[in-house]
């Protein structure tokens, strides 16, 4: 890496940094297992290409060495082939060759692709143009006769209805006997009734339902938070049951709320969006992965959702703190910040971009604003401008530099390690702070320091 | 967050009446504003529903808690960016995640930490701020981390330390609980803290003015010596290690006659280490009565004649009387007496030899053991090149590599006393000769990175092990060592060494594979320390 100090930064432009490598790591293991592998040591043949492509041969076990490529030109993200008889993707040995060239060009210089590299990638090419050309968006949506498909849908509203109606009866059974009973019923009375929701096809109830059932041992208070969330799922039934009644912002809402499929046809806002935050919620059946995005023309912050079976990495990763320009689709429904990614113009690059901030005052202001539309928000995404984390007994806040006001942090922001980078970054000095806020507090996801630099994830 | 007050204070009554009802249900308790009857329940969620809304839809901020007080200022230039990378990277390679078992060809991150931050601290870089709480919880898991960690970490880390109860060694290690200690020039404020600070406050204070005034130090330790506790005395008294110098003497002699014997025994070794003390000369008039050259026979030969009883001013000096289990009590008084006694004295003593000399000669009825792990004891204690160089010897000799007189341990120590490149030269010679086997401890003590001919010592010796058939981790210790210590410079010379070499009939199985594994490691951690180097560098 001799002499690349300056000259290199257009170089290191395009080449993501260790993190931004090690975040597309599908778990913990294979992580730690590519950083690793992202030492010269096991790797021969390394080399790049202008048009993207990254190759190398990584001397495994075995007597041949594996023969890893990886296309970092596509907009869509990042593919990989490697000859190793790994399920993950990427494996161990894409994300060493990536952390490899992350580190510079010495390890991985400019080079002709040999052969077997260059037939992956030319397939690959291919394939992609004739995708490209046939799935423009909001072109045949769903497929098959659109007769059967309405009675679908009919037959799946008839049933939801059902299990609205069945689960009403329900709660109202449960107020009239009282929630000092719900306490002694435990788990088993909430999982029976949430597999009834998912009979009925309707997972957002069955999701909610589940809630309610760790509710009463989730320690003190837990009365007050039982009846708040029995009172919105009733809500939440009672909307559905109305449905007609309700403007069509409102009735979106609800159908995605109840857990109805529904597309992102909103229009395309072609944007620079600054990747705020990624981060992973996994139960036993799915992992969630939950990306923000800010748009620096459009002022708008989005959230992306990528799922992924239990165990398993979602598909979509994008590197926190980059900036990509990219057309993202909003999903319907009033009050909602999910959308959809979609065509992607440029590749995640180094940017200054930073969402401008607000008092934490205007912070709770706007979550209530939120509620106007969807009532059932738990929290809206919200930069605060100049704030300070302050210890506040056993818990923590964030005040605001200027005024004697603060929000507490949530009780799941204070398991998480990056409270601590939080209050290391600011030093008792003021900063910005991206997360989200709502009802129980300000969940902190991403940190800006006062002077120039990138951003800082928290999560 | 804060419910709404003041205006709202009739809403709330109404939420906690509904909470009430909803906790014993509606058959015992009808809800505010709501008929009995079939229909309660659902009015009374109806209700909820719009003060839960309400409720969080009124939420306003809370009123801030105490501020901290900001942290102190770093300095120090930040880190380049490649280099804050490779840290981050360092710093996720916990122990503990990986599956165990062999190591296989990647290199051992986490123990490359330790020279990291040598080199980062070697050129002054600061830390980045959010790397803190991985710095700490790096150095919480290890001790031996711990000061080159917290010296990265800087001032703001101590800042951090003190709002987490995990980080609270950090300002245990830290002088002074975190606080600056006064700078020696300062002496009311030395004085008070001195007077009135805590015992680990006052120790760093001692060996911080020590280390830069030594009278003042000794003086200020004299001023309240009496009124010390025996333990703290202790370790008062071993912070004048540092420094030692002949002013030390009448404090020390004076701490001859402390009440208790481990502070006695301290002064002893102190003194003992200052070869113009009283004490030294009285070691010395002891030691030579029961040494001596006897020319009686064929050749010259020592005679020992191991003191008969351990006096009063024998115990008043320092010595011991009485021996572990299983050593005869005149041998263990003897031993005391020669490693107290100055080196300088034995050349008139035995002829007018020098210490090679010396060393060579014959001794008598079996002392020999007993007189030259003495010698070793005093040449580490005085620092005495001359003699350590003697009592090694060659390190080629056949009997080096053998349990000897001089046992490896004590030849380790004696290596201290030689400079580095000295100590490389013999410890290459060693292997060279003896092999790796009993290497560990002594390349121990060698410098790092090692010089050339020690690396290339090393790296033969391991290439013999290999093809001689047997296993990597008979050698894992210093296959471990090599990969620290190895100059990144070497790493081109190792890439013969990297193929899997053709089965020979009497190598263990498999064999060649591992080495091979265990020979990329090496390479693959070399070249990344190199690359570690070299982004500290562009800074």
């Amino acid at each position: 890496m001799a002499g690349s100090t300056f000259d290199g930064m257009t170089q290191q432009g395009v080449r993501r940094s260790a993190d931004q490598v090690l975040a597309l790591a599908p778990d913990a293991a294979s992580r730690k297992a590519g950083s690793k592998l992202g030492v010269a040591g096991p790797w021969s043949g390394t080399g790049s290409s202008e048009e993207g492509a990254v190759w190398g041969l990584c001397k495994g076990s075995g007597s041949e060495p594996y023969r890893t490529v990886v296309d970092i030109a596509d907009v869509t993200g990042p593919a990989y082939q490697c000859s190793c008889p790994s399920r993950k993707v990427p494996c161990k040995h894409a994300l060493g060759l990536l952390l490899l060239w992350a580190g510079g060009e010495s390890a991985v210089p400019l080079a002709q692709a040999p052969d077997w590299a260059e037939q992956w990638m030319a397939g690959r090419r291919g394939r992609a143009e004739g995708a490209g050309a046939a799935a423009s968006p909001g072109s045949a949506p769903g497929s098959g006769d659109p007769e059967a498909a309405r009675r679908r849908a009919e037959r799946r509203a008839e049933r939801i209805t059902a299990g609205a109606t069945e689960l009403e009866q329900r709660l109202a059974d449960l107020l009239r006997g009282g929630l000092a009973g719900a306490e002694q019923a435990g788990y088993g009375l909430w999982e029976e009734t949430a597999a009834r929701m998912v009979d009925a096809q309707a997972p957002g109830l069955a999701a909610r339902v589940r809630e309610l059932g760790a509710i009463p041992s989730s320690g003190p208070g837990w009365p007050v938070r039982l009846l708040e969330e029995c009172a919105l799922l009733h809500l939440l039934d009672q909307g559905w049951l109305g449905r007609e009644r309700l403007p069509d912002d409102l009735t979106a809402t609800v159908r995605a709320r109840v857990g109805l499929p529904s597309s992102a046809d909103g229009p395309a806002v072609r944007d620079h969006w600054l990747v705020l935050s990624q981060y992973d919620t996994a139960d036993t059946r799915l992992t969630t992965r939950r990306i923000w995005l800010y748009g620096a023309g459009s002022g708008r912050t989005a959230l992306l959702l990528s799922y992924g079976a239990a165990g398993r990495a979602p598909d979509l990763a994008l590197p926190v703190g980059l900036a990509l320009e990219a057309e993202v689709s909003a999903y319907p429904g009033a009050g909602q910040s999910r959308a959809a990614l979609g065509e992607r113009f440029t590749p995640p690059e180094p940017t200054a971009i930073r969402p401008p901030g607000v008092t934490t005052s205007r912070a709770a202001a706007r979550y209530g604003e939120a509620l106007r539309d969807d009532p059932w928000l738990e929290s809206v995404p919200v930069t605060l401008e100049q704030v300070v984390p302050v210890p506040d007994g056993d818990s923590w806040q964030l005040a605001d530099a200027e005024e004697d006001t603060a929000l507490p942090l949530t009780p799941a922001a204070h398991r998480r390690p990056g409270l601590w980078r939080l209050v290391a970054l600011s030093g008792g000095a003021p900063v910005k702070v991206f997360g989200e806020c709502g009802h129980q507090g300000f969940t902190p996801l991403a940190a800006w320091p006062a002077e120039p630099g990138p951003a800082v994830q928290l999560c | 967050m804060t419910t709404p007050t003041s205006a709202d204070v009739p809403v709330t009554g109404i939420w906690e009446e509904l909470v009430t009802s909803a906790l014993l249900g509606t058959d015992r308790r009808t809800p505010p504003g709501c008929a009995p009857g079939r229909a309660a329940p659902t009015a009374l969620l109806d209700t909820a529903a719009v003060e839960t809304v309400r409720r969080r839809a009124g939420l306003r901020p809370a009123r801030s808690a105490e501020r901290l007080e900001r942290a102190p200022e770093d300095p120090r230039p930040p880190l380049p960016a490649a280099a804050a990378r490779r840290l981050t990277m360092l710093l996720a390679d916990r122990p503990g995640t990986a599956g165990g078992g062999r190591r296989g060809t990647a290199p051992d991150l986490m123990e490359l930490l330790p020279q990291w931050l040598a080199a980062a601290n070697a050129r002054g870089f600061a830390a980045p701020p959010q790397t803190l709480p991985a710095l700490l919880d790096a150095a919480r898991g290890r001790t031996d981390l711990r000061p080159a960690a917290l010296t990265f970490a800087g001032p703001r880390a101590l800042w951090l330390a003190r709002l987490n109860p995990d980080w609270r060694f950090a300002l245990r290690a830290a002088p002074g609980g975190g606080a600056a200690l006064p700078r020696p020039e300062d002496t009311d404020r030395v004085r008070q803290l001195w007077e009135e600070g805590l015992f680990a406050e006052r120790v760093a204070l001692l060996a911080a003015l020590r280390a830069r005034d030594a009278v003042g130090a000794r003086e200020l330790l004299a001023s309240t010596w009496s009124t010390e506790r025996a333990e703290d005395r202790l370790m008062f008294l071993d912070s004048l290690r540092t420094g030692l110098e002949p002013e030390d003497e009448p404090f020390l002699e004076q701490a001859l006659a402390d009440r208790s014997r481990n502070v006695r025994a301290t002064a002893a070794e102190l003194l003992s280490a200052l070869p113009g003390s009283a004490l030294a000369a009285r070691m010395a008039a002891r030691a030579l009565t029961c040494v001596a050259v006897d020319r009686t026979g064929t050749a010259p030969m020592i005679t020992v004649e191991a003191p008969h009883e351990c006096d009063a001013g024998m115990e008043r000096d320092g010595v011991i009387p009485k021996p572990p289990a299983g050593r005869g009590e005149r041998s263990w008084w003897l031993g005391q007496l020669v490693e107290s006694a100055p080196l300088g004295t034995w050349p008139a003593r035995l002829g007018g030899r020098t210490p090679e000399e010396i060393v060579a000669l014959p001794v008598a009825d079996d002392w020999q053991g007993e007189l030259h792990a003495a010698w070793c004891r005093a040449a580490v204690r005085q620092r005495d090149a001359a003699w350590a160089r003697a009592l090694l010897g060659s390190p080629t000799a056949p009997e080096a590599g053998g349990p000897g007189a001089v046992s490896l341990a004590e030849r380790a120590k004696l290596l201290g006393t030689l400079d580095a490149g000295e100590r490389a030269e013999w410890v290459a010679g060693f292997i060279a000769t003896h092999g790796l086997s009993e290497a560990f401890q002594l390349l121990g003590m060698c410098a790092v990175p090692w010089a050339p001919s020690l690396g290339r010592a090393v790296v033969d010796a391991l290439n013999i092990a290999r093809d001689a058939g047997s296993y990597p981790w008979s050698f894992s210790g210093v296959m471990g060592l090599a990969e620290r210590c190895l100059d990144p410079a070497e790493a081109g010379r190792l890439d013969g060494l990297l193929a899997i070499p053709d089965e020979s009939e009497d190598a263990s199985p498999g064999a060649g594979g591992y080495w091979a594994e265990a020979f990329q490691r090496l390479v693959t951690t070399l070249r990344l320390r190199a690359a570690m180097a070299e982004e500290l560098r562009a800074g």
